[in-house]
């Protein structure tokens, strides 16, 4: 576990851009600093490997100051990553990646294969590993940083807004492929980002730090949402942090209804049967064809849109409410993991379940917070 | 009589061709003094340069030393120096090195400290040290502005060291000097054109060790 003890950097010029930061760093999981430009991020996170001195205070690794530690060495257990992904561009893909092995007196052989066991695991074409980074997109490169981190398999990542330069699209891409190498790989990273969606997305636990190097909070993004320390937290989490809050609330618990739903060959007694004032048209497999207006006929071109179905199980409540929200009947199709209807579900009964979700998490959100502000104290 | 036809009557006349005066000889002592005073400048302006260019310090000495040596007439500093030590290889390769270590020093300098700073802050994070990150990792991209400077040195070398002449010494300078004197411009053209030629010689080999020793991914094609 990384341990930092109440660290102030206070730079030669008398900036201060770290004050008394306690943070306990939980192993294997992801934890994010987040806040705005200048407050202290990447000065902490480089406090970590020893890029920067802190001026006061220690920084523990499992136990033991990082200053007894070797530079050389401790940096050599923990992956950097960084924001333009700093690729050596005279090397290949593979050489890149395979830098810190040879550092340490792999050979060729092994530390080739390697690289190649790593371009798979962060989703490059094994026909990249003789390109140049010249070659390679933006978000291709950043997958290159962070196979170059992973290579000698280090139990620690520290990652410093590896994704902010590449385009949404891409991004989104990346932060999904991190989660799913770290649910593979379980590694302890630190991740700094000024971008407070994608600390709520990647983060087991988020740090929001304020101008000046303070800690604002120290919370697991769910509880950030529910409940901000402060102003500072609550309007850099900005408007609607409510319907974000819902990302962490299963739609399992959702009671879904198969009443309106029927196949297109039902009989005609059941298209007109009392009930719903919407029907939802199935074809043979039960995948959702789309709604029909109870009473009205004519062939399947002519059924409303479903929208995007959701899947309880693996969607949140959020996702359950914004297919609610853009269905013309105001009703959710739930699917199962081959896309058959399950069930369809009201806004009104979405809205009462979120209801009950926010009176449970309330009840044990509250010590849960106690404990961090006594390790944030 | 034009130029031309100097040029073709010099080449073509045999006697030019053989003995200590011929072209073999003059083009081989010319290359060995500009060998010699590149390897001397690039000892200097090498090791200085990315030191400097490394650590960022000493900037400024660099190009106060730099433009002080750019101003020194080689000529002058020829006669200096064979007023001060006698005739002989050595007074002619000060005012050569002096002439071609500002530019070695200086682009090297500049080479290392353009290379861009993500690398290099990737490779410390790694836990790279020093010499390596100098080495396997500014080197290699400063590789080309590198060169740059060698070259820029080398051809100044190569178009001075006609001055070794003056000292009674050979090379290409030779036939300049003895053919003003002799009033013998097809001589005088002769040595002025083989001094083109040595340029343009040298200006390939730049190109060829280029193409050889910086990586495509520098060059990028
Ligand atoms: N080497 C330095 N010397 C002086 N001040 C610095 C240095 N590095 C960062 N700072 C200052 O420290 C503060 C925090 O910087 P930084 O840690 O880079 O913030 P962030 O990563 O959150 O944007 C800023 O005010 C910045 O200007
Ligand atoms: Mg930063």
């Amino acid at each position: 576990m990384i341990r930092i003890d109440s660290v102030t950097k206070r730079y030669p010029d008398g900036t201060v851009a770290v004050d008394r930061l306690s943070l306990e760093i939980p192993d294997r999981s992801i934890t994010v600093l987040v806040g705005p430009s200048g407050c202290g991020k990447t000065t902490t996170l480089r406090m970590i490997n020893r890029m920067v001195e802190p001026t006061e205070g220690r920084i523990l690794l499992d136990g033991e100051d990082v200053q007894r530690r070797p530079v050389t060495a401790l940096r050599r257990g923990m992956g950097y990553v960084i924001q333009n992904a700093g690729l050596f561009q005279h090397r290949t893909i593979a050489d890149n990646i395979a830098t810190v092995p040879r550092m340490l007196g792999w050979g060729k052989q092994r530390a080739r294969e390697r690289a190649a066991e790593l371009m798979e695991r962060v989703g490059l074409d094994a026909s990249l590993a003789k390109r140049y980074p010249y070659q390679l997109s933006g978000g291709q490169q950043q997958r290159v940083g962070v196979a170059r981190a992973l290579a000698a398999d280090p139990p620690v990542l520290l990652m410093d807004e590896p994704f902010s330069a590449v385009d949404p699209v891409v991004r989104k891409g990346l932060q999904d492929e991190l989660l799913r190498i770290q649910d593979e790989l379980g590694k302890t990273i630190v991740f700094v980002t000024h971008d407070i969606d994608e600390a709520i997305k990647l983060g087991t636990m988020v740090a929001v730090l304020r101008e000046g190097g303070r800690l604002a909070q120290y919370a697991p993004p769910a509880e950030l949402l529910s409940d901000p320390a402060d102003a500072f937290v609550e309007d850099f989490l900005g408007a609607d942090r409510g319907i974000r809050r819902l990302s962490f609330f299963a739609s399992d618990a959702l009671e879904l209804t198969t009443d309106p739903v029927v196949p297109a060959d039902a009989p005609a007694e059941r298209l007109t049967a009392a009930g719903a004032p919407y029907l939802l048209v199935t074809d043979a497999d039960g995948r959702p064809l789309g709604w029909r207006e109870r009473g009205s006929t004519g062939g399947t071109e002519r059924l409303l849109p479903y929208g995007r179905p959701f899947r309880p199980g693996t969607d949140s409540l959020r996702a359950a409410l914004d297919c609610a929200v853009l269905s013309p009947t105001g009703w959710a199709v739930a699917v199962d993991a081959d896309g058959r209807v399950t069930g369809v579900v009201s806004q009104q009964t979405i809205g009462e379940a979120i209801r009950s979700a926010h009176t449970a998490a309330g009840a044990h959100s509250a010590p849960a917070r106690g404990e961090d502000e006594k390790v944030a104290g | 009589m034009n130029v031309l036809s100097f040029v073709q009557a010099f080449f073509s006349d045999s006697a030019h061709w053989q003995g200590y005066d011929g072209i073999p000889s003059r083009l081989l002592e010319h290359v060995q003094y500009s060998l010699l005073a590149l390897a001397i400048a690039a000892a200097i302006g090498l090791p200085v340069g990315l030191l400097t260019g490394h650590t960022g310090r000493g900037g400024n000495a660099i190009a106060v030393v730099a433009n002080a040596a750019r101003a020194l007439p080689s000529f002058g500093l020829l006669v200096l120096a064979v007023l001060l030590i006698g005739f002989g290889l050595l007074p002619v390769m000060i005012p050569l090195v002096v002439l071609a270590v500002p530019p070695v020093l200086v682009t090297t300098y500049e080479a290392v400290r353009a290379v861009d700073p993500a690398p290099v802050d990737a490779a410390r994070g790694m836990g790279m040290r020093e010499s390596r990150v100098l080495f396997r990792v500014e080197v290699p991209v400063a590789l080309p502005l590198i060169l740059s400077g060698l070259r820029t040195a080398a051809l100044q070398i190569v178009s001075t060291a006609t001055i070794a002449a003056y000292v009674s010494l050979g090379g290409l300078g030779r036939y300049i000097i003895d053919g003003l004197y002799q009033r013998n411009y097809e001589k005088v053209v002769g040595g002025a054109t083989l001094v083109a030629v040595l340029s343009l010689i040298t200006l390939a080999l730049f190109w060829g060790v280029g193409r050889l020793v910086v990586s495509p991914g520098v060059r990028r094609r």
